[in-house]
């Protein structure tokens, strides 16, 4: 069973997590593939031993009357099964602890390019895309340039949500005290699904986004269309916009920010921050959320690695 | 408040589910009436601070609960059986996948083996009832009127609908203004009452009350499991009771420790819910290494291989499983230190499970396997768990981890951890002990046919699950399109619902079959096991013990029978035991009154409930009850009835 599996996994590509288009997604998809090896050797030991021991042992009429052996243990066996699990997590806390570190940073070999940042913000079942230096905004799609690094900004104006865009990253929370950041690299054009992986309440299942990787040239192309050609993004119409459940796609030729910025970065809560005291994310948009205005700075997130 | 505001209106389902309980209800009322047992009822059972009925209440409403989860499992799989189904609608689906989660673990996996250690850790250890009998009732009604509360909140109300695991700011009256989730709030509280209860009455029970001679290194692995749990217990208990005060405190009276404004924090509702909800994963799963480590040592007919790695890998356990909480929320952006660190400790819980993983092997090596319906389950235990653990130790490594995060995959691995580790446990304790308790033993034949039935359709059921995600799928997803070909996988998953389906309902005609036609067991020892429980008659009488036995060594029962020496040489004398009282079960009574009034902030009338609660806190606490004594005639009666002429 296990050997298929194997063979399953590694010739199958309809296994969006196992099919990779970027570096990050890569890492992942590596480390997933040598820990499934690393436990099929842990299970083909177990699974040898333990048929072994049902079909030798097992009562028959041949063995009627035979009386067990009393057996306290064996220092040595019993040091054995201990030492070789050590060494197989010590080796995987190895992998672990360096495919993380370099997951969370920007990708190897692209350091050197300025990032483009991207604030994706949740509310109820969507998703905004907010494009700081292009001063544009989506929803429920993004466009990505190939090749570049991508800096998504993570934050929530409601629950907490999960970004995830399987082909390029593993997820991240979005929450609404606090930025989250992804760095990721798409390396093929192509559109990919996207969507929030954290259970949200009732429009949960339908809260998806398309991911779409273009070459520069295209990516440059399609900000200027949406320039030209799509609308301003009004604070009366953000709010409106937020307080709707689901919608389709829409673009438009500036971004909330402006009139509604992102909490701060690795502070956990006071979202106003020093320079927002009238115009946090959570203070317009409806009556609920009072925001403590002044940040009370709980640097609970301080050694986060920021 | 409107009649349609109380009750859940406007789904056939849920009409269908009250007219049942109606009905149900009025036959059991008719039936106790009729059949004059209210009487019976009240003196054996609602007021009873015997061990082993109270374990066999808790084992009742275990099975109850588990076909209450269980039919949620189903109607879940059956809308996500193929793409866009209009089965279920979203808010549906999320109340029952919600009540699933916190009834199967909480309502159904705890108390089963809750009730298993009831009846047995006291005859393990030679012990004539716990340490705090009426604590003891108080503890099993606690938990009655918790399960109860939370029952009822699908008719009355509606149920929970943000996960079991009521994440903030979702669970918060902002984003959930239903009642649902204060009945997750009180219901869950009243009940870790008596959780917190029973895990001190437990500890104690075992550090004072075992029989001379039995030392700690003396004791059955199971009694030494339940040990450690208890401990678990009585550190990880408090931190999901001050949780679920402080969310009563932000839904019903306004306080801000969870919620989005004036400072609450989302996260530290994530942090203090899964610094209880690991530790509570070795609650029901310590337990269930103690019950196979009995089955498979009786029927290898050998004793337990490494007893005592056995017993400190427990111990590593327990302490290891306070130190990986943040493992549930890796993509939180705590960092990469933080995630490293916690994948270590994680990952470091593979090494005491492997150690015991192989102790099992090695007590098979050697033995004589006999294939029981209890010895089944525990061997298909060791390769489906070992699926559980290896896939936990993909899981615990963070950057990995990023891929699997509330995918399907998570919720295929914890089925596969849970449901060998802790339900195939309780299921094979319920078939090893069942003779003790009822004095004969389930049918093999209908035994063996539901485990295969339950073996096999839970990798049909589960296995599908880590294909699923590795696609992508989500879990409490509750619907998805054709193009994303989850489809297929989806309906192989609902098959084998159904065929576990089947296999508990052969579980439980078997109750049924072998009380009427099963064969009376005299011997008290149908398998010719090892420990002290085996040394009573069954059904074990009132006192348990005769004479209290003499301990010296491990498995005393098994060496005393293979040496042809008594356990005791002492007489018959005269026993003590504590008298019954209703006082718990009134006390529970109250408790769910007050939790309900609170669940819809009907204040005047959860303030009468409250001062009842204090008032009969105060009568027990004044109470003066000697208990009584069974004269040494009766018990030389009782004994030779039971044994027939064997004394």
């Amino acid at each position: 069973m296990f050997l298929s599996v194997v063979l399953l996994l590694s010739g199958c590509s309809s296994l969006t997590v196992l099919d990779p288009k970027g570096p990050a997604a890569r890492t992942l998809s590596d480390t997933i593939i040598f820990s499934i090896l690393m436990m099929i050797g842990v299970l083909v030991v177990v699974y040898v031993l333990y048929i072994y021991m049902l079909t030798k042992y097992r009562a028959r009429k041949s063995n009627e009357g035979y009386e067990p052996p009393h057996e306290e243990g064996n220092i040595w066996l019993e040091i054995t099964w201990t030492a070789i699990p050590i060494i197989i997590v010590a080796i995987l806390s190895v992998v672990t602890v360096k495919t993380t570190v370099a997951v969370e940073n920007v990708p190897e070999g692209y350091e050197s390019q300025k990032p483009l940042v991207i604030y994706a913000s949740s509310s109820n079942w969507k998703w905004h895309f907010s494009y700081p230096e292009e001063g544009i905004e989506t929803v429920n799609y993004v466009n990505i340039p190939t090749h570049r690094p991508i800096e998504f900004r993570l934050y929530s104006f409601g629950t907490i949500t999960s970004f995830w865009i399987p082909q390029l990253h593993g997820q991240k929370y979005a929450m609404s005290d606090m930025i989250t950041k992804l760095n990721m690299v798409a390396e093929e054009p192509g559109s990919m699904m996207g969507r929030n992986a954290n259970f949200n309440g009732e429009g949960f299942a339908h809260m998806e986004f398309e991911a779409l990787a273009m070459s520069a040239p295209e990516y440059e192309k399609w900000v200027d269309d949406v320039k030209a050609t799509a609308p301003e993004l009004t604070e009366d119409e953000f709010n409106k916009l937020l307080n709707t459940a689901h919608v389709g796609r829409m673009t438009f030729s500036s971004t909330h920010l402006e009139f509604s910025p992102p909490p701060e970065e690795g502070h956990h809560h006071g979202s106003g921050g020093d320079h927002s005291s009238d115009e946090s994310p959570d203070t317009e948009h409806d009556g609920h959320h009072g925001q403590d205005e002044h940040d009370n700075h709980d640097e609970q997130d301080s050694h986060d690695g920021h | 408040m409107k009649w349609d505001e109380f009750f859940v209106t406007g789904d056939p389902l849920i009409y269908g589910a009250m007219v049942s309980i109606v009905l149900v209800s009025l036959a059991i009322l008719f039936g106790l009436t009729y059949y004059k047992k209210w009487g019976y009822l009240w003196r054996e059972w609602l007021t009873t601070v015997d061990h082993k009925k109270i374990g066999v209440m808790y084992i009742i409403c275990a099975l109850l609960m588990l076909f209450r989860g269980g039919v949620d499992a189903l109607l879940m799989r059956a809308q996500t059986a193929a793409p866009e189904m209009k089965f279920l609608d979203a808010q549906h689906y999320n109340e029952i996948f919600t009540t699933h989660g916190v009834i199967m673990i909480l309502f159904m996996a705890m108390p089963f083996i809750f009730g298993l250690m009831n009846v047995i850790v006291p005859l393990q250890i030679g012990a004539r009832d716990v340490a705090f009998p009426k604590l003891n009732a108080i503890s099993f009604w606690l938990f009655f009127a918790g399960a109860m509360l939370f029952n009822i909140s699908f008719i009355i109300g509606g149920s929970p609908d943000a996960g079991w695991s009521a994440y903030f700011p979702l669970a918060s009256i902002e984003f959930s203004p239903t009642v649902g989730n204060n009945y997750y709030s009180l219901s869950l509280q009243i009940s870790g009452i008596g959780t917190l209860l029973t895990g001190v009455n437990f500890i104690v029970t075992i550090l004072k009350m075992r029989a001379p001679g039995m030392t700690l290194m003396r004791m059955p692995m199971f009694t030494w499991s339940v040990l450690i749990t208890c401990l678990i217990i009585i550190f990880a208990f408090p931190v999901l009771t001050i949780a679920l005060l402080l969310m009563m405190f932000d839904r019903l009276f306004g306080s801000q420790f969870f919620t989005m404004a004036n400072g609450g924090m989302d996260m530290l509702w994530a942090n203090l819910f899964w610094v209880w909800g690991h530790p509570e994963v070795y609650i029901v799963i310590l337990p269930a290494f103690g019950i196979f480590s009995e089955i498979i040592s009786t029927f290898a007919r050998k004793n337990l291989y490494g007893y005592t790695s056995m017993v400190m890998s427990m111990v590593v356990i327990s302490a290891l499983s306070f130190l990986v909480w943040a493992h549930h929320f890796y993509t939180m952006g705590q960092g990469a230190m933080v995630n490293g660190f916690f994948s270590i400790t994680t990952m470091a819980i593979a090494v005491p499970t492997g150690v015991k993983i192989f102790n099992w092997l090695f007590t098979l090596h050697k033995g004589r396997i006999s294939f029981t319906t209890p010895m089944l389950y525990s061997l298909a235990f060791i390769p489906i768990f070992t699926i559980g653990g290896v896939t936990g130790v993909m899981l615990a490594m963070a950057s990995a981890d990023y891929q699997y995060h509330n995918t399907m995959f998570l919720v295929a691995h914890f089925h596969y951890v849970l449901i060998p580790g802790a339900v195939f446990a309780v299921i094979a304790g319920f078939h090893y002990w069942f003779p003790k308790v009822f004095g004969f033993r389930l049918n093999e034949r209908l035994g063996k046919m539901a485990f295969w039935f339950i073996a096999i359709s839970f990798n049909v059921t589960f296995f599908p699950m880590f294909f699923l995600g590795l696609q992508g799928m989500t879990r409490r997803t509750y619907t998805y399109s054709e193009e994303t070909g989850f489809g297929p996988l989806n309906l192989l998953s609902m098959i084998g619902a159904i065929g576990l389906a089947i296999g508990f309902i052969l579980l439980v005609y078997n109750i049924y079959w072998s009380t009427r036609y099963q064969p009376r067991d005299k011997t008290g020892d149908p398998w010719d096991a090892r420990a002290l429980e085996w040394s009573t008659p069954s059904p074990v009488p009132v006192y348990n013990f005769a004479v209290t036995p003499k301990v010296k060594g491990r498995d005393a029962f098994w060496f005393a029978k293979k040496n042809n020496e008594p356990l005791s040489d002492e007489k018959i004398t005269k026993i003590h035991m504590p008298s019954n009282t209703g006082k718990p079960f009134v006390l529970g009574v109250a408790f769910f009154f007050l939790g309900f009034f609170l669940v819809f902030s009907w204040w005047t009338p959860s303030i009468i409930a409250g001062i009842a609660v204090l008032i009969i806190l105060a009568t027990m606490s004044f109470e003066r009850d000697h208990g009584y004594y069974i004269p040494a005639e009766e018990i030389v009666q009782t004994e030779q009835k039971l044994r027939g002429d064997t004394v």
